[in-house]
């Protein structure tokens, strides 16, 4: 059959021009007239558990909130990480310590919102509406949406505070139990955030108090648009925020749990940022020249804890040969890959506390293994490294340093088993006390160093299940408590000098690492800021 | 006709009460309370279980359970996910939209490229054309359609930077929700933008459609160029030649029509098929769909939503595959249909 009227390449161009032309249509890659909606989108790794930090004290959780929708009284400057106004323009502290009074801002709108529109400013009302909340166990409040606070309760904040007055419309009174000078810094955390007593009043009247932590009102830059589990969360910025702000219209956290689908989409241009690159990341963020990588040294500390109820590891000798037998340097260069700088204490060398001339633990097997043999530790002696199933900034791979310690404790005539549990299951076992040893580590909520000594190493620690050496110590407790009685830096100073010289004798946990923060974002973003004290901030990105 | 009808709706209710039924059953097989794996309700007060249980009769028989539980499945209440804690029938609803349209889409791009060319070949029968496009139809056909997905992402989103490799539309737009299909949603919102947003959301279905579409668009073509085949070498289209008509008004008159009336319902029922493939690009290319909406269900172990996540997508295959099959009845009584596509 003659098929000549059928030129086969124009049919073949006919459909295949069909193809592309569908397939292409409205594909015109940044062309000059395409153009996005003015916003920011940030790959975060999670779902926010809430809308409220004081709720909550998750990485996830903090950052979708703390600094997008709310202020806090006070903050801290992300550079000199002094404690700088926040919604208090100013403050006073009394003579003997004890009474703080707030002068707050005037004219500071709360957001108006599809669900809220504010009659009033915010006020010493939402002060006493906000503090009350955690403080009072009888206010309305209390009890909404589970009614714990972690990491007020973790800092003993609310036993603190003895009372709160409104003095008058833009002036609070705070009055303490006792002087203590990391008050302020608590206040300035991600934690202590300022809530709409309007709102609150409202959602009580209409019977559904459990909306003001699933569609919040703040004061911050960005309000509540919408959340959808494991998709988004959409903000948009508040147009009377009373600070300065970027011209940002929108502001969206893309939940993208997988690091490398995250990756991805920084590539393509899918996120203008993203949360949490890892160390394996790391080099190919330095090489794209579209992308910019971002480090600085991180408020926190990776260590290896003993379980000093346990013996033979209530022995301070045996701890300190542990210690002995492990080669530091090659844990750095192993698990870190140079992003991390070795720690000789708990405390980062970015805080004031630091002391820079303190003696760490040196790597030396023989002398290990002889001081264990003298305290009763026989060749062939069996002991568990618990290492943390999850990536974490100051430890990105547990496992792999349990398997490098298991081979220098070998060297000393140690067998060491390696444990991992499901994180939350690791958690609550370890809660327990069953382990002997556990690696895993702080990230600083405050530039105050309290935030290390006290929640790591305190007696009262134990049972809010931050002392994972379980690690009780008179003389530690009573150096710390005196700490917080002074005010001026180098007072303070010197009881933490005494505190690290006795951690650094009695040993009862090993200082590994403080491991560097990073963030990647695109080039054309600017305004991002490494926060060291916690959740990221989005006031002042924006994009060209 | 009353009878085709009738048969295949009876056919369609008795498998839909066995979907059911599994369904059902899967609440008590699966771990965990049988009324928490039904309603998705945990943590409820002593009082609240007690409200639960007599609303789902679970006091009564086996058989009552089970009415109480199709009565809630058809007043819209399936239940909760256990992760979300959001009603599984909206949410099951938007994502079963997001996955019949990228299903719609692929379909039209088989459609459009698989028809010509498989009609090319068929009309090219035995000579280079038809074996070059055979033997690029094997391959399309063997790529299997997640190494497709994952071939696409790294050549043309992060080494070209062509395409998005995530989501319907960029988040930046905030489309509302009308009728799930973005598209429609887009053209039906008063977003000011609208052009743009419309831009960048056909930009976000390119991938994953051409993924699915490859294997498709061959099968499309092969039973195309067969059906050519057999109808040019047919007796009639003889006697048309006979009759001194050129080739191409007899392709035009006879042929055309006679080849595509025994496939086009075969290639209606390539559905079905496109919609598990797009089950699996869907998780490749975050695609919110019923696909990646049940891996993650299945991750989370959230009972609620896979029960209802499963009996979601079935029923719809089986209603889309026994209408379908009732209205070629219908229509063509005869069952000219070729049996076996890859010939």
């Amino acid at each position: 059959m003659n098929y000549a009227w059928l030129p086969s390449s124009t049919v073949m161009f006919v459909s295949m021009f069909v193809t592309i032309s569908l397939t292409l249509i409205g594909c015109s890659p940044e062309s000059s007239e395409y153009q996005h909606p003015n916003g920011i989108i940030y790959c975060s790794e999670g779902n926010p558990v809430s809308f409220n930090p004081q709720l909550d004290t998750s990485g996830t959780t903090v950052d979708v909130s703390s600094h997008q929708i709310y202020d806090r009284l006070l903050d801290f400057d992300l550079v000199t990480g002094e404690i700088i106004s926040g919604l208090a323009s100013s403050w006073m502290t009394s003579v003997d310590g004890l009474t703080y009074t707030f002068q707050l801002r005037k004219d500071i709108a709360f957001h108006s919102t599809g669900y809220f529109t504010p009659t009033r400013s915010f006020d010493a009302d939402d002060v006493v509406f906000s503090f009350n909340r955690w403080r009072d166990k009888n206010h309305p409040y209390h009890d909404v949406s589970g009614g714990r606070y972690p990491y007020i309760n973790s800092v003993g904040l609310g036993d603190l505070i003895s009372d709160i007055k409104r003095i008058n419309r833009y002036r609070v009174e705070i009055t303490l139990v006792r002087p203590e000078s990391s008050f302020l810094a608590n206040l300035a955390t991600d934690f202590s955030i300022i809530l709409s007593a309007e709102y609150a009043e409202k959602l009580a009247a209409a019977g559904t108090p459990d909306l003001i932590d699933t569609h919040p009102v703040g004061t911050g830059p960005f309000k509540f648009n919408s959340f959808r589990q494991d998709r988004y969360v959409r903000f948009d910025a508040h147009p009377k925020y009373w600070r300065e702000r970027s011209t940002t219209q929108q502001l969206i956290f893309d939940i993208t749990p997988s690091s490398s689908l995250r990756l991805a989409k920084l590539m393509t241009g899918e996120c203008d940022s993203m949360a949490f690159p890892t160390h394996s990341q790391l080099d190919i963020i330095r090489k794209r020249k579209e992308l910019t990588l971002d480090e600085k040294p991180g408020l926190n500390v990776g260590f290896w804890a003993f379980n000093t109820t346990r013996p033979p590891f209530d022995k301070p000798e045996v701890r300190r040969a542990l210690a002995m037998a492990i080669d530091k340097n090659a844990l750095m260069e192993a698990i870190y890959f140079g992003s991390a700088i070795p720690a000789t204490s708990i405390i980062p060398p970015s805080s004031w506390a630091f002391q820079p001339d303190t003696r760490s633990s040196t790597f030396n097997p023989l002398a290990a293994a002889k001081l264990l043999r003298e305290n009763g530790v026989e060749e062939g002696f069996s002991m568990t490294i618990w290492a943390m199933p999850v990536e974490r900034a100051y430890n990105p791979n547990a496992m792999k340093m349990a398997e490098l310690m298991q081979r220098y404790l070998r060297n000393v005539g140690i067998d060491a088993n390696i444990v991992s549990y499901e994180w939350s299951t690791f958690r609550a076992r370890l809660n327990q006390g069953l382990h002997d040893s556990v690696l895993i580590g702080w990230s600083a909520d405050n530039g105050d160093p309290d935030n290390f000594f006290r929640p790591l190493l305190t007696c009262s620690a134990i049972d809010s299940g931050t002392n994972r050496a379980r690690w009780c110590s008179k003389e530690y407790d009573k150096l710390i408590d005196q700490a917080l009685n002074y005010t001026a830096q180098e007072d303070r100073a010197y009881f933490y000098s005494k505190a690290i010289e006795l951690i650094n004798e009695q040993m009862p946990l090993m200082p590994i690492a403080h491991a560097f923060r990073y963030q990647a974002y695109r080039d054309n973003v600017t305004g991002i800021e490494i926060n060291p004290y916690g959740g990221i901030q989005f006031r002042n990105v924006s994009k060209q | 006709m009353l009878k085709i009808i009738l048969r295949h709706v009876s056919l369609l209710i008795l498998t839909l009460f066995i979907l059911s039924f599994f369904s059902f059953s899967l609440a008590y097989l699966f771990p965990g309370d049988p009324l928490v794996n039904l309603t998705g309700i945990r943590d409820s007060s002593e009082q609240g279980y007690a409200i639960l249980a007599q609303q789902y009769a679970m006091q009564d028989s086996f058989l009552s359970q089970y009415w109480q539980y199709v009565n809630h499945l058809f007043s819209g209440n399936w239940g909760l996910s256990f992760s979300s804690g959001l009603p599984l029938a909206e949410e099951i609803s938007r994502s079963l939209a997001a996955s019949v349209e990228l299903s719609a889409y692929a379909l039209i791009v088989s459609f459009v490229v698989g028809l010509p060319l498989g009609f090319l070949a068929g009309l090219r029968h035995h000579k280079l054309t038809d074996f070059a496009l055979l033997t690029t139809s094997v391959i399309g056909y063997s790529i299997p359609v997640f190494w497709a997905a994952l071939i696409a992402i790294l050549i043309f989103s992060i080494q070209l930077g062509w395409f998005p490799l995530s989501g319907r539309i960029s988040l930046l737009y905030d489309v509302p929700y009308q009728t799930g299909f973005i598209l429609i949603d887009i053209l039906l919102s008063d977003l000011p933008d609208k052009e743009f947003a419309f831009k960048d959301a056909l930009r976000h279905l390119v991938l994953p459609s051409v993924s699915i579409a490859i294997v498709t668009c061959t099968i499309v073509m092969r039973i195309t160029r067969r059906s050519v085949v057999e109808v040019m070498s047919s007796e009639y289209i003889q006697a048309a030649y006979a009759r001194g008509l050129s080739p191409r008004q007899v392709f035009l008159r006879h042929g055309v029509k006679n080849a595509l009336i025994p496939i086009l319902p075969l290639l209606v029922m390539q559905f079905t098929t496109l919609l598990t493939n797009a089950m699996i690009v869907e998780t490749i290319f975050s695609w919110p769909g019923i696909g990646n909406g049940l891996i993650q269900a299945i991750y989370q172990r959230d009972f609620p939503a896979i029960r209802a996540g499963m009996l979601a997508v079935s029923a719809l295959v089986l209603t889309f595959t026994i209408t379908i099959d009732m209205v070629i009845q219908i229509f063509d009584p005869a069952g000219r249909r070729p049996e076996n596509a890859t010939s």
